[in-house]
Parts: C-alpha cells; sequence; structure tokens
C-alpha cells in the first residue's frame, strides 16, 4: 500500500501534526510513505527536517508563487503528488489547514473521504476509520469504497517519530501547470496571537467557567496554565458573556480538544462543554457545587471553591513541577 | 448582490444522542432539530451584506421536507426564497454534489454557509464545493470585507488568523465571532410563511464512503473526587501528587 502524507509547513518548519500522520501511515500497513510538500520556503531546508523514520520519497514544487498559501493550488500539488506516486492512500493531519484542503484532494482524486479520525482499524485491505460525530457524543466508522482513500487524521492522537531516518529520502519535484487561476485564493497575512497557546493543540488545557463570577478574576487561571504550561480555555457561558474570545470556547459550538491533561475550573459541564472536552486523557474538576454534571465525567475532582483551590493548587503543581 | 446561503437542519446541540436499532445512525426519537448554528452567521452575514450592496439572499438546502425548516428559518432572519433539493443523503459527497450542480445554475456572486454541521462535523461541504465550481473559498471565517471584486477573509488558525484574499464569485464558510445573528421577529416569522421555497427533486450519486457502525464513547473514569473540608491546601497537595504521580500528567 502506498501512503502520501501531506507535510504542512508554518514559518519554515513542519508542523508536528503531520509527522504524526506517519505512525497513522503506519498502522494502516504502509509499503511505502511518501511525503509532499507545497511551499516556496527553501526546499532543502524541508527536506532535512522531512527526512523522518518511513519516508523513501519527498515530492516538492519549485514555485515562487506558494510564497503566498493557496488552499486551491496546494490541493492541485498534493493531488498530483498522488498520482505521480499511485498512492492508494493519502493522509492530510487535520488542523486548520488540512481541514481544509483534505476534502479538496478528495474531490480531485475522486476519493471517498473520512474526516478527523480518531482510529484506524485494518483488517487485510479493508480499512475501517472512526471519527467523532456530534462534537463526539458518538463515533461513527466508516469505510471507503472508492480505489483512493483520502483521511484526514486527529492531531495529538499519534506519536511523531523522534528519530531523524539516516537514509536519505529521495526527492522528486514535480512539474506541474499552474496558472493564475489557480491561485484564486492566497494567503496575505498570518497573524499569531503572540506567545499564546491555542486550545486546539494544547497538551494541557486549564478552562474556566462562569462560576469566576467575572472577568477580572481571570488571573487565577492564568496563573494556573503558566504554572502547567497549559493554554487557557473557556466555557461557552464565559465567551458569551465577553469575558473571553470566541477563540478560545471549547465544546460543541466552539472546539473540540484532546489533550492529556484537561482542568475545568468552576465549568458546571453542560452536554455541549462535555461533548468538546470528554476525548481528553485525564480530566480534573473543581466545582463548588457536588453535583455539577463535570464530575461524572472527571478522572480527579475538587468539590471546593475555585477561588479558595486555586492559588493553592497552583504553587503545589510548582513544587511537583520544580522536583 | 446575489448570495447563496447553504443551510442543514442538524440535532439541537442540547442532543442527548441515541444510537438507532440500526447500529449506524441516530435514533431521531425525540430529538429537537434546528438550524444549524453555524448556518446562523452565514444568513447574518448574507443579510448584512444585502443591507449594504442590495441583491437578493436564498437559502438553499438538502434532504427531505423537514429540511424545510431550517430554509424557513433562514427566511423569517430575512432571507427572500428558498430552494429544497429533495433527495436522499447518501453521503457528504453526494450532499456537496447535489449542491454544486443547483448553485452551477444561480449565478451567485458569493456563496456562504456555516464552517460545518454540528452533526457530521466534517468540514467539507465548502472545500469540496469549491473543488466542484471551481471557485475559491476560505474556511472558518471570522471577518468578511468586500472590495470590489475581491473577497478579504480572516480564517481562524491555530494560535491566530491567517488574511486571505479571493476573487469573487467565491465560497465562505463561517465561524462563530463573524457576527451576531439576528433573531427573527414574530411578523418576519408570519411573513416567512408565504415566501417562496421551490422544491428541485434530484437523485443522489453513489456513495463513496459507507458508514459501519455508530456507537457511544465509553472511557472509564477514575472518578477520585476529593473534598476540601476547610483545607484546601491539604487537597490541592494531594491533586498535584496524584496527576504527577498516579496519572503521570504533570
Amino acid at each position: 500500500m502506498n501512503i502520501l502524507i501531506y507535510f504542512e509547513e508554518r514559518n519554515g518548519s513542519i508542523r508536528k501534526p503531520s509527522f504524526e500522520a506517519i505512525e497513522a501511515a503506519t498502522k494502516l500497513g504502509a509499503s511505502s510513505i511518501a511525503a509532499v510538500v507545497a511551499s516556496a520556503s527553501s526546499a532543502s531546508v524541508l527536506n532535512e527536517q522531512a527526512k523522518r523514520a518511513g519516508i523513501a520519497k519527498i515530492f516538492t514544487v519549485d514555485d515562487a508563487r506558494f510564497g503566498e498559501y493557496s488552499s486551491k493550488a496546494a490541493a492541485k500539488v498534493i493531488a498530483e503528488a498522488a498520482k505521480a506516486f499511485n498512492a492508494d492512500v493519502v493522509i492530510i493531519a487535520a488542523t486548520s489547514r488540512g481541514k481544509d484542503l483534505a476534502p479538496r484532494v478528495a474531490v480531485r482524486l475522486a476519493a471517498g473521504y473520512v474526516p478527523d479520525v480518531t482510529n484506524f482499524s485494518v483488517n487485510g485491505s479493508t480499512i475501517h476509520a472512526t471519527h467523532p460525530v456530534y462534537a463526539g457524543k458518538a463515533n461513527v466508522t466508516m469505510e471507503v469504497t472508492t480505489a483512493v482513500k483520502v483521511f484526514s487524521t486527529r492531531p495529538n492522537l499519534w506519536k511523531a517519530p523522534k528519530e531523524l531516518s539516516t537514509n536519505e529520502a529521495s526527492v522528486e519535484a514535480l512539474s506541474l501547470n499552474l496558472d493564475e487561476s489557480d491561485f484564486s485564493d492566497r494567503t496575505k497575512e498570518l497573524m499569531l496571537s503572540q506567545g499564546k497557546l491555542d486550545v486546539a493543540e494544547a497538551d494541557i488545557i486549564v478552562t474556566g467557567g462562569r462560576g469566576l463570577k467575572g472577568p477580572e478574576n481571570w488571573g487565577l487561571i492564568e496563573n494556573l496554565a503558566t504554572s502547567l504550561g497549559a493554554a487557557t480555555g473557556a466555557s461557552r457561558a464565559v465567551v458569551d458573556a465577553g469575558w473571553r474570545p470566541h477563540s478560545e470556547q471549547v465544546g460543541q459550538t466552539g472546539k473540540t480538544v484532546s489533550p492529556t491533561l484537561y482542568v475545568a475550573i468552576a465549568v458546571s459541564g453542560a452536554i455541549q462543554h462535555l461533548a468538546g472536552m470528554s476525548s481528553s486523557k485525564t480530566i480534573v474538576a473543581i466545582n463548588k457545587d457536588a453535583n455539577a454534571p463535570i464530575f461524572a465525567v472527571c478522572d480527579y475532582g475538587i468539590v471546593g471553591d475555585a477561588f479558595e483551590v486555586l492559588p493553592q493548587l497552583t504553587e503545589a503543581i510548582n513544587n511537583v513541577r520544580r522536583h | 448582490m446575489k448570495i447563496i446561503v447553504c443551510v442543514s437542519h442538524v440535532p439541537d446541540t442540547t442532543t442527548k444522542v441515541n444510537v438507532a436499532a440500526d447500529g449506524k445512525n441516530i435514533d431521531p426519537a425525540g430529538v429537537k432539530f434546528i438550524l444549524n448554528p453555524y448556518d446562523e452567521f452565514a444568513v447574518e452575514e448574507a443579510l448584512r451584506l444585502k443591507e449594504k450592496y442590495s441583491g437578493e439572499v436564498i437559502a438553499v438546502s438538502v434532504g427531505s421536507d423537514a429540511s424545510k425548516e431550517a430554509i424557513r428559518q433562514a427566511l423569517a432572519m430575512g432571507a427572500d426564497k428558498g430552494i429544497l433539493i429533495k433527495a436522499d443523503k447518501s453521503d457528504t459527497f453526494a450532499v456537496a454534489e447535489l449542491l454544486a450542480n443547483t448553485l452551477k445554475t444561480q449565478g451567485a456572486d458569493l456563496i456562504l454557509l456555516g464552517k460545518q454541521s454540528i452533526d457530521f462535523d466534517g468540514m467539507e461541504i465548502a472545500p469540496m464545493l469549491a473543488e466542484l465550481l471551481d471557485m475559491p473559498a476560505a474556511t472558518v471565517v471570522v471577518s468578511l470585507q468586500i472590495e470590489g471584486s475581491t473577497a478579504i477573509a480572516e480564517k481562524e488558525v491555530e494560535g491566530g488568523k491567517e488574511k486571505i484574499a479571493l476573487s469573487m464569485p467565491c465560497i465562505i464558510s463561517a465561524q462563530k465571532g463573524l457576527n451576531d445573528p439576528r433573531y427573527p421577529s414574530l411578523p418576519n416569522i408570519m411573513k416567512a410563511k408565504q415566501k417562496p421555497i421551490e422544491e428541485i427533486a434530484a437523485t443522489a450519486s453513489a456513495p463513496r464512503t459507507s458508514v459501519i457502525k455508530m456507537d457511544k464513547p465509553e472511557k472509564k473514569r477514575i472518578g477520585k473526587i476529593l473534598q476540601v473540608d476547610g483545607n484546601a491546601n491539604a487537597v490541592a497537595q494531594q491533586l498535584a501528587q496524584l496527576l504527577h504521580e498516579e496519572a503521570k500528567v504533570i
């Protein structure tokens, strides 16, 4: 089985979820894995990073117009690489960019597509791909019935190989005829919030709810997040009240997250919120209402006043992490 | 400006999901269906653009008669007319294709839709339409400006936003934060009942994916609950130790 992985670049580096796709490809039983990079950044730098375990071949495209990312043009490059490699499967990490690209690539290859896959099971040549639906309230297991199959894989669930492979991957520059209409969407600017971890990617998340009473108390959440090296998240009530931006909202109409550690502070645990975080590895809840639904899904809970507990917990975690 | 908004009819966010007897679908018993919340942002944006540039807003949905409810809601918010593409949804690609076949005949300047339907959460329709209609698209958009024949969209990405320039006509999928959707007023709800909904009978093409099963995630939780009982410091220490030594997550 030939598997092609899209390597997504940001600021000259290949992003971690793309490397995680290598493990997913290995699990699918790939006999040969190739990667495709669609970027104007120095091909040699990217290729150096791309030489990870198992990658036999790297497809690149030499076109200065990729200095401004275009979803349409990138989809065309990936589809052409898939054809050149005779790929049976294309895997694209389900990042913001990947969720946009994968359906396009599937249409270009007349392939069936399963989004945001959290688990694969393989039986002979049959692949079953599981993806969460209803924001995680249920899972659907699907089979792609076309010859070529496209999957996007949810970040944080597979391990990126640590070792760089000593084997040289062969590099093939694709020759494509891209015209101006292929670049009809152009990314002009990436505006990052400085120094802030994004809930969608964070390994640890500390989320605050309305029980914090007001935005003036958010410092308690930020202090705990800093001690844990965590991103801050917010419940819907907090976002709707205007204390925090919606980009931090966790839940059914916010982001679905699966960090290693999820700490919910003064969050009651409405079903929409639980849907967005219930696949987290370890869940901690702190709430003064012993009957809050969040306690039913947590691994560790503290029934108590967040204003009392948080400063102590921040201190205790600092102590543990210092040792 | 002619604006098309694609809308879907989905279970309300408070729905408790139960799997139907076939083991492949949600049991619809007792489930309340609503206009997909992300589509509300798309409808609102269409109405604001119409108010600014004049024109027409058409709400389009694929499905059975029940999907008319979603269209009716868009009409109550202020859309001018609706189109229901009556077909069985064989899979997501088939829905995108049915939409594309109808949209091709419409000649819209702008196609808006929610970034995802909160049932299958796939975020597939906008990118698929982009390919099927050969139109530029921006997804998960939180800000939209029209400058002549160019749309300037801000897309939410990990850790920030991207600013994307698109030549029109184009496709935009809406994220929460794009605007504050209006509530339909009672007179507008009454008026919406008189607005036309055109029905187009169509047949979905063969599915490219099939559902093997639907089930509910069962994850065993440790469920160790500590009580403060006047000593916040002690429970805080205890929790930090548990996370460090038992869960090994810090």
